[in-house]
């Protein structure tokens, strides 16, 4: 039974979060470091390139690296504080054990015996129930190195189907669109081609707060004569400047799509010799989109009709056009939808695969893009592959040494995961870069689930909230501590560079992994020495798979400052080998590809890419009379994710220490809410306490808390565990909501402090 | 080894998203233990997300040093001027009232008066300062007159500020925007919801032609 050892407070005391400072070495800019190490940020999909500071095996600051192209030195936030993770009081330097008779509820373990601990478990739960009822949780944080490894060790070792990862809250839903409409999941273009564009609509992304660089190149665009939309229940920092603001309705943006391309098709604002030589689909789109009048899309939508046909006029009549979207669009039931209506808003144009035209999502984890393409989702196989086609897993089957009959078939979403953990049917699990405890929705019903488990081990480098549950703690590696790619948010493949070695007993997370595949007897295929290793095989692995690796290596990715794949190490036409310099920018006229063989630019067997119908479907538990509000929730700039890192990094913390919530003055007035008042905000699955930010800049009718703090600070209590048929993404982004002015403050106040 | 004369430091509050970088890589530098010298405010969170960011504007003929009883500030030969001068401090707090861009603080544990010195450390060896090199909507930006003139057609570098009587011309520019976009903006959701923009923007006026030096009118031609 994973129910908490000990109080909680308890294992906060010893495990944190603790908040780091800059002290002793860290503090002076004239500790001269010993070397400067080249590498990126580990935070998000940017991956800004900066140089760490390495004095005596610790980080002790950073250094712009301003030639690296992407961003040239800019940090954010979080860039900059990034390196206050290292040498820090709660890093877990040991392996732990449950044991309730500790006064933190752990207590260290020689690591081999956390190991053996851990394999005679998982052992004894597979002789009884099979191997499928071991599951693994993994991460889009992790190097594609890992995330690789991760696939092949549910895969070969455990032998069982059940593996996904976080990306499944983050990614999914665009991956799905891009597979349905163009064969590839990728964006399509580097961000330097923004500049000099017509116009750019940002489609549910705070760029400001969440992938800060890209705030520059979008000005940039602007100030050389881009019109900027930006739709979005909030003005964001990148909506206060924009030239046409849409303030959707939450969970309305299918319909908006549908409005805004019906006024297209009604003023002849499309590109048919473009949509008749190289997409098929339109006319079921058009036949589908009559019914979004401009009055029913204003009334669905809410955004006002004038609004609509100005964004219609504008991407309609553009010579050159960006579409960005993100989770704002994704996180809904209809994420998938949401995303194929910006697609054919794109497709209807006819500007993709230019010079100063694209498309694209903007990743949210460090390694969004590399970690969804190799094979730890759950029905997926390296390169891309689908691991329900015979001949994908004849292929892999050869690369790993395995009979294909032994590869298991395609697993469940990572929530549904835990609905089988909750329903008895999994009663193990290894999870890794992954903090369920927070940032599933509905996450009282994860905690139940996971206190079900008969067996929990966690792979961390801090005892995350989830982690608190786990019988053994297995000590990983920060990013700084080990090497190897991540692709960031352009499709750009860069190097993670070593920093330190790992403290303690603490080590490369694919040493972890490695290690239980020994001490479970199967070792095959777990001998690898170095990252670099790792990634020999994955090129293999992804040869002729669509999202292909094979021409990549370390030594081009530093020559080139990383390379975009798709990157051939045969030439997919004649099959010869062939230097390949990787592909910055999808689609371009006249582009081969080994799916269409030269029939066209895009990735399936007629080269033609598809439009979808875009079918708009109110969100699940939507604005009711009992929860007249919608809540919607997201990040703010200084912290990443669940806060396992950012809100153990002092400065990041005191920047945005608490969570609040955001509401309108006329909201606020109607239920005698004050600025800095304490408010609960309930919805069906619970309620939770936080203090009130007054402020104009969102809509009436929606309430804003960001998703980072655990227990009942988390903004995760609330949210609904509906997810999109296709994607299996989580509606994080709208449900039905209440509010009303809280008696006092809530008891944590007086107990934890803000970042616990 | 002076900063380079060509290059100067430009703030473009249009572009703050008040992410606070530049105040985060400002606290990086030990010359001032940990603390940061960029003042960086919302306007008025209540209604707008604007925030802006201020560094020490080193004013050709700084006031801060001009009152400084004990003559601790110095303005170095290529512009910069440079915090106060340990030895000589008395941290009297008179430049931190005397500044009309309300830069200087006194920090009492210290007794001594800190601001933001260009990054000194770094601009003086051919270096960004570290918020212009970090800032990541480039809203501070070091450089050529040409390469922001290039890069921001949109508006104009201003260095002439006055305040009451008091005309005061500066080393660091800020970037006003020659005219209004092409839509009005919305400053409040529920204006964009029934599509009635208003504009927000503080009117700014230019200063009177005449002014002295014999500069020539960076406002010439500026529609505001």
């Amino acid at each position: 039974m994973a129910t908490l050892p000990v109080d909680e407070l308890r294992i906060i005391d010893r495990f944190g979060p603790h908040t780091s400072a800059m002290a002793g070495v860290r503090l002076s800019t004239s500790t001269e470091p010993d070397r400067l190490v080249k590498t990126h940020c580990c935070f998000c999909g940017q991956q800004c390139g900066v140089q760490l500071k390495v004095r005596n095996n610790e980080v002790i600051g950073f250094e712009p690296w301003e030639e690296f192209p992407f961003n040239r030195g800019m940090l954010c936030p979080k860039g900059v504080k990034r390196y206050l993770q290292g040498a820090h009081q709660d890093r877990l330097t040991a392996a732990l054990g449950r044991d309730a008779s500790s006064p933190s509820g752990f207590s260290p373990l020689p690591y081999e015996e956390a190991i053996a601990r851990t394999a005679a478990a998982i052992a004894r739960v597979q002789e009884t129930h099979g191997p499928s009822a071991v599951g693994v949780l993994s991460g889009a944080s992790l190097t594609t190195e890992k995330t690789y490894l991760l696939g092949k060790f549910a895969r070969v070792c455990l032998r069982t189907p059940f593996i996904d990862y976080n990306g499944r809250l983050c990614m999914v839903s665009a991956g799905a669109a891009n597979k349905k409409a163009f064969g590839i999941d990728r964006t399509t273009n580097p961000w330097s081609d923004m500049v000099g564009t017509d116009v750019i609509w940002v489609a549910g992304s705070n760029v400001a707060e969440c992938s800060p660089i890209t705030t520059n190149y979008i000005w940039q665009a602007r100030e050389q004569g881009a019109k900027v939309i930006v739709q979005d229940p909030r003005i964001t920092p990148v909506a206060r400047t924009c030239d046409l603001y849409l303030p959707v309705k939450p969970g309305r943006d299918a319909a908006l799509f549908a409005g805004v391309l019906q006024q297209m098709i009604e003023r002849g604002w499309i590109d048919r010799d473009f949509i008749d030589t190289h997409t098929v689909g339109f006319d079921d789109v058009a036949a589908y989109c009559r019914q979004w009048t401009l009055a029913r899309t204003a009334d669905v939508a809410g955004v006002p009709a004038r609004s609509i046909e100005q964004a219609a006029e504008w991407w309609g009549t553009a010579k050159t056009s960006f579409l960005f979207h993100a989770r704002g669009i994704e996180h809904h039931s209809t994420g998938v939808e949401n995303a194929l209506g910006t697609i054919n808003l794109v497709l209807a144009t006819g500007r993709i695969g230019k010079a100063k035209s694209g498309y694209g999502t903007i990743t949210g984890q460090a390694n969004g893009q590399g970690g969804r393409e190799h094979g730890q989702k759950c029905d997926q196989l390296p390169g891309w592959r689908d691991i329900s086609n015979p001949e994908h897993r004849r292929y892999m089957a050869g690369v790993w040494g395995v009979d294909e009959k032994d590869i298991p078939g395609p697993g469940v979403d990572a929530f549904e995961l835990f609905r089988k953990i909750d329903r008895g049917e999994i009663k193990a699990l290894v999870s890794i870069c992954f903090n369920p405890k927070v940032s599933l929705p509905d996450n009282l019903f994860v905690t139940r689930a996971l206190e079900k488990l008969e067996f929990y081990a966690a792979i961390d480098f801090f005892l995350n909230e989830s982690a608190r549950h786990a019988d053994i703690v297995l000590p990983g590696s920060l990013q700084e501590e080990d090497e190897g790619t991540v692709t960031q948010v352009e499709g750009r493949v860069i190097r993670i560079n070593k920093a330190v070695d790992s403290p303690g007993d603490a080590r490369q997370d694919w040493r972890i992994v490695q290690d239980l595949a020994r001490a479970l007897g199967r070792p095959h295929g777990f001998t690898f020495g170095s990252p670099r290793e790792i990634f020999e095989e994955l090129r293999v692995a992804s040869k002729g798979g669509v999202a292909d690796y094979s021409g990549i290596t370390y030594e081009k990715i530093e020559q080139q400052m990383g390379v975009f794949w798709p990157c051939y190490s045969e030439d997919p036409e004649t099959g010869r080998p062939v230097e390949h310099d990787g592909t910055p920018r999808l689609f371009e006229p006249g582009s081969y590809n080994p799916v269409a063989k030269g029939k066209g630019p895009f990735y399936f067997p007629d080269g033609r890419a598809r439009f979808n119908v875009a079918t708009y479907r109110p969100p699940v538990d939507d604005a009711s009379d009992d929860y007249p509000l919608f809540l919607t929730t997201g990040r703010v700039v200084s912290h990443f994710l669940s806060g396992t890192q950012t809100r153990r990094i002092g400065p990041l913390e005191h920047q945005y220490p608490e969570p609040r919530i955001e509401l309108h003055p006329r909201l606020a007035s109607k239920l005698g809410i004050g600025d800095g008042d304490w408010a609960t905000a309930e919805t069906r699955r619970g309620g939770i306490t936080l203090r009130a930010m007054v402020v104009t800049t969102i809509r009436p009718d929606t309430i804003f808390i960001p998703y980072h703090w655990p227990g009942e600070k988390s903004a995760n209590r609330l949210t609904v565990a509906a997810q999109d048929p296709i994607s299996k993404i989580p509606q994080y982004k709208v449900c039905g909501c209440r509010l009303r002015k809280a008696d006092g403050p809530p008891a944590y106040a007086a107990i934890l402090e803000p970042q616990q | 080894m002076p900063k380079p004369e060509s290059l100067h430091f430009f703030i473009d509050p249009n572009r703050c998203i008040g992410c606070q970088a530049c105040v985060h890589a400002c606290t990086e530098c030990e010359t001032h233990r940990g603390d940061s010298m960029i003042h960086l405010e919302y306007v008025n969170r209540a209604e707008s997300v604007q925030t802006v960011p201020v560094v020490c504007m080193h004013c050709h003929q700084p006031t801060c040093a001009e009152v400084c009883p004990a003559d601790a500030i110095k303005r170095t030969g290529d512009g910069v001027v440079q915090s106060a001068r340990k030895p000589r401090c008395i941290a009297c707090g008179n430049c931190v009232l005397a500044c009309p861009f309300g830069v200087p603080e006194v920090y009492e544990d210290r007794q001594i008066m800190m601001k933001c010195d260009m990054c000194y450390d770094r601009s003086s060896v051919g270096k960004k300062p570290m918020c212009t090199t970090v800032c990541p909507s480039q809203a501070l930006f070091f450089g050529t007159l040409e390469q922001i003139e290039a890069l921001r057609p949109m508006s104009v570098p201003v260095n002439r500020f006055q305040f009451g009587r008091q005309r005061v011309s500066t080393e660091v520019f800020m970037m006003m925007p020659k005219a209004r976009t092409a839509r009005d903006p919305y400053v409040d959701v529920t204006a964009a919801m029934n599509d009635q923009p208003r504009a927000r923007a503080i009117p700014l006026r230019p200063i009177p032609s005449g002014s002295p030096a014999g500069d020539p009118d960076p406002f010439a031609g500026i529609e505001v």
